[in-house]
């Protein structure tokens, strides 16, 4: 047994975070920690990597009592962990940053020998093909990632912790990612891997343990246990169906887009989505998706080609105006665009339509108060109240918030960027409920993501841009994963070279 | 994510500070003059809480009170006015100008207030309109706006008759009784209910709050971000232009060098009333107390016989421990 914690409890003031955990780990091993935000899971992570002493439990590392002092202590133990957010410094180099605050020295000085020798080695063992001398703002995210892991490997770890790693990955680079860990883990190297995507951790891991409230309620073996109990034990009831289907009606076109581009991106994008479709738009990074919505929306300038929103030509109109006529737009990024993270729950929920709480110009304060609670409660947001500042709550909830201001918004076209992303499966479903209602109503939803298991399972047509333009469009029952990835990196016609493993499942 | 295991007990302290924070500091200051001896070994007190010295301080309070009004809206808004005491120089005397020539003082109130928010309009202009920073346009007229006085003025103080008219505004009856107060107070405290509902209540202050809050969010949520900030930089300089008016009266003398470092007491009574110079959060209220708090301060080490050398480093004081609170407040690191 290479890690065993039994019985962990760590408080913070009067709010027990984790409330009793064990865990197991064998050498080379690769276990997944699952559950929702705010189980646990980031507090077990930075007691195990030495950020935190737990309050009363045990841990072992190789049968000897394993307590930690500090992040650097527990490293030189060989328990390392990657965050999720990158903890590089931009302007050192690789080899710098590998070995940033245990640089090999001699009377003082760093001996550029041993250090360049030393991050050679652990960059070896990763088969990235990094040189060491490039500083590390010139590397891609996947490649700074990679570096990452080399200075964790710098220190031989038993075990590497790895905190949603592929969150600022693509398909191509989570590939080499996986190829790596799976390298490392023949090596005997145990892995802690963290990660809200299920089907990650299916593809990377051997055994799981799911976290819910501060407690282990589960734990056993992924290729024994059905995804819906997984489920089932992270929610803490039936998540019956994560994508729920709503039947509903398509009808005359609502929204077409004829060779719109933008200053840079998209170049030329094309399509028409027709009143109550649910309209997916897939491609990798990069691929203008982003771009498109906001070009539509008037946060972008429009070069080029027109928007038409129920035969009405919007090109170029402010949001302003896009929303006045029934256009809304969720960002992508809730904490920089999308919500004011200081201001209340209700502020957020009813900044863009203000008339049904107000008279001449004044909020009326119960009819506001009323009309958030409202739909707090519609939207199964978890508050103490309206009142909360936004910044407050979980990612989960926050984000039921930015999206249910396009409800109350009544808006009849929505377009969704990346609406899931960073959030538990819980808050999950309640968005793909109120997706599929929101189509039921006959609105028609735009949604982009990089998540092909949602788009497959949400909506009705799914489009792929490549390069900045459209390059597919067909209904979602003719699509499978390996096509979307084809087409997304612009392989789609070319079926000789299969340009990705396609059996992830 | 960390914040959700942040305790309610914790939440309800920070909202609670938020709200209560200004009066918990009148209430400390208050206190601390209620036990304090003057150089002759004497009660303080006496001296400090004679309705007579309340009414002084309240009557130095107004010109800091009245610009706060309009500085609350440009920091909440996300921006700055360093224009302030030069705007409240230029507004004096330009009053003491049409006085003198011959304008009876309701005109002259009117116009000299619109020529206030015209200059605050032409800085919002500048902020919004070339998407530059408050802080260097502001920085720019206030500068400018000095000199204008300087021009308007000839360089020199123009006096106004101390009796009726314009000086009827601030002066001071019955000097040993708090009531009554001048109609400037009751003036002051009138705009700051009508201010305090309009930026807690209506349409347009939930947009000033969510331009500075976030702009990109009120961009994306149809806020018209540019014809918000004209309007706060005008209602600013219009603040500024009423807080000239007071000057004039009080001092009975247009002076264009009077008011220098002005906007940084102005500053400090909206900071010190919890507003945060980062946007999106800000209270008229605890801007007055702010002011309030300000002038006794002065007022009553003054009354003790400190140096006032002593009274500048507890103001500096008072504003770093409220800036810090304010932090404390928001939960940063």
């Amino acid at each position: 047994m290479r890690l065993r914690l039994s019985g962990i409890q760590k408080a913070f003031g009067a709010t027990l975070a984790l409330k009793g955990v064990s865990l197991e780990l064998d050498a080379g091993e690769a276990l997944a920690v699952i559950g929702e935000n705010g189980a646990g899971k980031s507090t077990l992570m930075k007691v195990l990597s030495g950020a935190h002493a737990p309050d009363a439990g045990k841990m072992e590392l190789e049968g000897q009592a394993y307590e930690p002092s500090s992040p650097l202590d527990a490293r030189r133990r060989g328990v390392a962990m990657i965050y999720q957010e990158l903890n590089l410094a931009p302007h050192l180099t690789v080899e710098e940053n590998i070995l940033l605050g245990v640089e090999p020295s001699r009377w003082g000085w760093v001996d550029g020998g041993r250090r360049r020798e030393w991050a050679r080695r652990a960059l070896a063992d990763l088969h990235s093909g990094i040189d060491p001398g490039a500083p590390v703002s010139a590397l891609t995210i996947a490649q700074q990632q990679l570096v990452e892991i080399a200075r964790a490997l710098v220190h031989e770890p038993k075990v590497l912790i790895l905190d949603e790693p592929t969150s600022s990955l693509t398909g191509v680079d989570v590939e080499h990612l996986f190829t790596v860990l799976e390298r490392l883990r023949q090596r005997g190297v145990s892995l802690i891997y963290i990660s809200h995507f299920l089907e990650e951790c299916q593809r990377v891991c051997q055994r799981f343990v799911v976290l819910r409230d501060g407690e282990t309620v589960g734990s056993g073996l992924l290729a024994e246990t059905p995804m819906r109990e997984v489920i089932r034990l992270m929610a803490g009831r039936d998540v019956n169906e994560l994508y729920p289907r709503t039947p509903h009606a398509l009808g005359a076109p609502m929204l077409e887009v004829k060779a719109l581009s933008g200053r840079v991106k998209p170049r030329s994008m094309t399509f028409t989505v027709r009143e109550g479709e649910i309209f997916g738009v897939f491609g990798l990074i990069g691929a203008g998706r982003t771009e498109t919505l906001r070009a539509m929306f008037g946060l972008d300038p429009v070069a080029g080609g027109t928007v038409e929103l129920a035969g009405i030509d919007v090109t170029g109109w402010s949001p302003r105006r896009q929303l006045a006529c029934g256009m809304a737009l969720l960002s992508e990024d809730r904490k920089q665009e999308g919500l004011l993270l200081n201001r209340s729950i209700a502020e957020n929920l009813l900044l863009t339509r203000h008339r049904p709480v107000s008279r001449a110009g004044f909020i009326r304060p119960k009819a506001e108060r009323y009309m958030a609670l409202d739909w707090m409660e519609r939207l199964e947001v978890r508050a103490q109240d309206q009142r909360q500042p936004v910044g407050e709550l979980s990612g989960g909830n926050q984000q039921k918030v930015a999206f249910g201001r396009l409800l109350y918004h009544q808006a009849r076209l929505l377009l969704l960027d990346e609406p899931t992303r960073g959030i538990d499966v819980g808050s999950k479903a309640s968005i793909y409920r109120r997706i599929g209602r929101a189509a039921e109503q006959g609105k028609t939803v735009v949604i982009v993501s990089s998540y092909i298991p949602e788009l497959i399972g949400v909506c009705d047509t799914i489009a792929v841009c490549c390069r900045g333009e459209v390059v597919a469009v067909r209904p979602v029952g003719e699509w499978t994963e390996h096509d979307l990835i084809a087409a997304a990196i612009g392989q789609a016609n070319d079926p000789g070279q299969p340009p990705l493993n396609p059996d992830t499942a | 994510m960390s914040n959700e295991t942040l305790s309610p007990y914790l939440t309800h302290l920070r909202r609670w500070v938020q709200v209560g924070g200004p009066f918990l500091g009148l209430i400390l200051v208050c206190l601390f003059f209620a036990f304090a001896r003057d150089e002759f070994g004497d009660p303080a007190r006496e001296s400090i809480f004679k309705p007579g010295n309340l009414k002084t301080v309240m009557v130095q309070t107004v010109v800091v009170a009245v610009g706060a009004l309009g500085m609350t809206l440009v920091i909440v808004s996300g921006g700055i006015d360093l224009s302030a005491g030069s705007i409240v120089a230029f507004t004096s005397v330009l009053g003491a100008r049409l006085i003198s020539s011959g304008w009876s003082p309701v005109p002259v109130v009117l116009v000299t207030v619109l020529a206030g928010a015209g200059i605050g309009l032409l800085n919002g202009a500048a902020i919004a309109g070339f998407r530059l920073l408050p802080f260097i346009v502001t920085l720019g007229s206030m500068s400018i706006v000095r000199g204008g006085a300087k021009w308007l003025g000839q360089n020199q103080a123009i006096s106004i008759p101390n009796e009726g008219g314009l000086a009827q505004l601030m002066k001071v009856h019955s000097p040993d009784s708090l009531f009554p107060l001048p109609h400037g107070v009751w003036v002051m405290l009138l705009l700051a209910v009508i201010t305090a509902v309009v930026l807690r209540q209506s349409v347009f202050g939930r947009h000033i709050v969510a331009v500075g809050s976030n702009e990109s969010t009120a961009r994306l949520c149809g806020v018209r971000v540019r014809a918000v900030k004209m309007a706060v930089y005008a209602l600013a300089g219009l603040c500024f232009g009423l807080a000239g008016v007071m000057q004039l009266s009080r001092l009975t003398q247009g002076d264009p060098t009077v008011a220098v470092g002005l906007e940084l007491d102005i500053i400090a009574a909206v900071v010190i009333g919890g507003a945060s110079l980062s946007g999106g959060s800000g209270s008229i209220l605890g801007a007055i107390v702010g002011a309030l708090l300000m002038a006794l301060l002065r007022n009553g080490t003054s009354q003790l016989g400190w140096s006032n050398y002593i009274q500048e480093i507890i103001i500096g004081s008072v504003i770093v421990l409220a800036v810090g609170l304010d932090r404390w407040r928001q939960g940063k690191r």
